[in-house]
């Protein structure tokens, strides 16, 4: 009997591997022939850790697992009180078009014949056989854009660095993913390491780059060491090395960690990473498109953009802009996180509302207070009040609320938040993760934080108030990247619409 | 990874510049060296001292203010030990919307420190970390490699006590 057990740092953080010998051991006692799979997570985290059985007629769920529910599980599974039945009817994942996904916690993470079972490589042979121009052109028309949070298309980035000269160009993933609320990258990294290794092999052959690197933060141990595994099982296989797939092409993939910087997740800074410098902003132009690693023309894609790559290949560019609404074209794996019910990963064709996600598929805050704000986009993301949940999950429709999907991340917070001492920490982590190129980001955000201070504790809270708000300004307009450009956005969107929590306590007259 | 004496190394070994040359020569043919070489550094000798960013600067043609320009820049990088064990508490908004700040408050009350210090008979640093990416399972911590969520104040009064 096969049974699945999964190896994402989120079901190891709450047991995974201690389960996962203790069910050897049982089924050892009991004589039980079984086969245990260490697979990704299906990303129904609240539901972790998942542990499925590979039944005659699909994949039965038992969760949230833990040792003491182990006797049982083989003797009448559909009597035991944890299970949840088909994992696939789970509401929570029967709602979701899971396209990038598609095999994440499905398969052995590490076994490239698997992978190969579910569609894996097809894109690649496909992107061999038409050539170059056809295969960025199909990128062009999937309508595909960058989900690194910028949402540039992705397909005109590919055009320019194919049409740059130069002998050597680069392939770059960021899997910097620093965002609060986000996991995505880490969870494909985890769960479908191939996907990106092929999505950027694809990239590869469409520019006539022969090198790439995937710079994986040090905050992901488990995510580093998966890739590590896959590019070397890949190069076994003759899918990286000298001739990609039998192919003229050749491509050298490196996984390279980060050292605990945020910044590093613009491209610019993470290119100096990379070199081996100070991570620090550049100014554009030129683009890295032209001028990248090195100063040579680079592909630098999202972990996410290059994970979606090899499905646009496999069932084409249609299948994939079918999904969507207006210029966000195909699926969005949107992360539900924080102080919610049923956190997870929900991937999604965009335009399905804010309130959606938070209210039907997230089933509200997991304290069953009412949900008073969500942060999207990470750190440097709007706050949301409910008054906004019919938001439709769009780039340009969060635009036009002044907030941005970034990469996916939801944060949601019940009604015992303090929205004054959530702007307060955006300045601070700003201030904390500054690469100190631009004084506006360097010096605002310290200076920001210490007239948040003041509002809160009473003083001048009308001065100070209009203070932070030109202060937002001056950051916004005068900072080269989004660090400091868009910290702003929880600030301002904390005042605009939570003002309460920027009254004073303690009224100044009455403190005198 | 084996020291210049030949034997493997598993916990910080002090310092042993045949060694540190044999590490930074290890990753000379990489292209942009200086990250995985002060990672190398870090994991042998558990922090980077003036002796190791002379050797670097000198290796990689670099001057030393360079280098510490590198070593300074990165919260990973320590220019002096850590405890035995380090444990790293997320303190980002997720964490925060579950209770992490409190409970991390709790902690370091219980243990007399403040963020980054390590306790006195040198068995335990906490640190703050900004995001695991464990966000749907918060509040989250990393202990040395192993990660844990869902954690609430005794929870994580028990991990730091298992490692003290």
């Amino acid at each position: 009997m096969r049974i699945f057990i999964p190896r994402d740092a989120a079901a190891l953080a709450v047991g995974a591997d201690k389960i996962a010998t203790a069910v050897r051991a049982h089924a050892k006692t009991l004589g039980v022939d079984v086969q245990v799979i260490r697979n990704g997570s299906r990303g129904m985290l609240w539901l972790e850790p998942l542990v499925e059985l590979d039944m005659p007629d699909g994949r039965i769920g038992f969760g949230p697992f833990t040792l003491a529910d182990i006797p049982g599980l083989f003797a009448d599974p559909a009597a035991h009180p944890k299970a949840l039945g088909k994992v696939e009817e789970i509401p929570f994942f029967a709602r979701q078009h899971r396209l990038t996904f598609a095999r994440c916690g499905v398969i052995d993470p590490l076994d490239l014949e698997d992978y190969r079972a579910h569609g894996g490589y097809t894109g690649l042979a496909r992107a061999l056989s038409l050539g170059a121009a056809d295969t960025v052109a199909e990128v062009k028309a999937s309508g595909l854009r960058g989900r690194g949070g910028a949402g540039f298309p992705t397909g005109i980035k590919w055009e320019t660095v194919r049409t740059a000269p130069g002998p050597q160009k680069y392939i770059v993933c960021n899997a910097d993913e620093g965002d609060s609320g986000t996991f995505a990258d880490r969870m494909i990294m985890e769960g479908d390491p191939f996907a990106l290794i092929e999505g950027m092999t694809i990239a590869a052959v469409a520019v006539g780059a022969s090198r790439g690197y995937i710079y994986l933060r040090s905050e992901y141990p488990h995510a580093i060491s998966t890739m590590n595994a896959a590019i070397a099982k890949a190069e076994r296989a003759g899918m990286l090395g000298a001739a990609v797939m039998g192919s003229a092409h050749a491509f050298e993939l490196q996984v390279r960690v980060g050292a605990g910087a945020y910044v590093c997740g613009e491209e610019t800074a993470l290119l100096d990473s990379l070199e081996g410098k100070r991570g620090q902003v550049r100014a554009k132009p030129p683009i890295p498109a032209l001028v990248g690693l090195f100063g040579k023309p680079t592909i630098v894609n999202n972990t996410i953009s290059f994970a979606t790559i090899p499905f646009i290949f496999e069932k084409g560019a249609k299948a994939y802009a079918d999904y969507g609404m207006g210029r966000s074209r195909g699926t969005m794996p949107v992360q539900i996180a924080g102080n919610v019910k049923h956190g997870g990963l929900f991937e999604v064709a965009f335009g399905i509302t804010l309130g959606e996600l938070v209210q039907d598929v997230g089933g509200g805050s997991a304290t069953g207070r009412p949900v008073r704000a969500v942060q999207a986009g990470g750190p440097l993301g709007a706050y949301f009040p409910p008054a906004l949940f019919d938001t439709e999950y769009d780039y340009e429709a969060f635009t036009a609320r002044d907030g941005l999907i970034g990469h996916g991340g939801l944060v949601v917070f019940d009604d015992a938040v303090d929205m004054a001492r959530m702007a307060r920490f955006a300045m601070e982590f700003c201030a904390h993760e500054s690469c100190g190129k631009c004084t506006p980001c360097r010096i605002g955000a310290v200076r920001g934080a210490e007239v948040i201070d003041r509002i809160i504790t009473g003083q001048d809270p009308v001065q100070n108030l209009s203070l932070v708000q030109e202060l937002c300004e001056t950051m916004k307009f005068g900072s080269l990247c989004a660090l400091g450009g868009f910290t702003p956005y929880p600030v301002m969107s904390a005042i605009r619409h939570f003002p309460e929590d920027f009254a004073p306590a303690v009224m100044p007259v009455a403190a005198q | 990874m084996k020291n210049s004496t030949g034997n493997v190394v598993h916990a910080p070994q002090s310092w042993d510049s045949v060694f540190a040359e044999q590490i930074i020569e290890e990753h000379m043919a990489l292209e942009g060296p200086m990250l995985p070489i002060l990672h190398a550094i870090q994991a042998a000798f558990g922090f980077i001292s003036e002796d190791a960013m002379r050797l670097i600067a000198a290796r990689l043609n670099l001057s030393r203010a360079e280098v510490y320009g590198v070593v300074s820049f990165y919260h990973d990088y320590r220019q002096a030990p850590a405890g035995r064990h380090v444990l790293k508490l997320c303190r980002a908004e997720a964490c925060q919307s579950m209770g992490g700040e409190e409970n991390a408050e709790h902690l370091l009350r219980r243990l007399g420190l403040d963020w980054g210090q390590t306790t006195p008979d040198g068995r335990l640093t906490v640190e703050a970390v900004y995001c695991l990416g464990l966000c749907a399972c918060a509040p989250s911590a990393l202990l040395d490699h192993e990660v844990h969520g869902r954690l609430d104040a005794a929870s994580l009064e028990q991990l730091a006590m298992e490692a003290l």
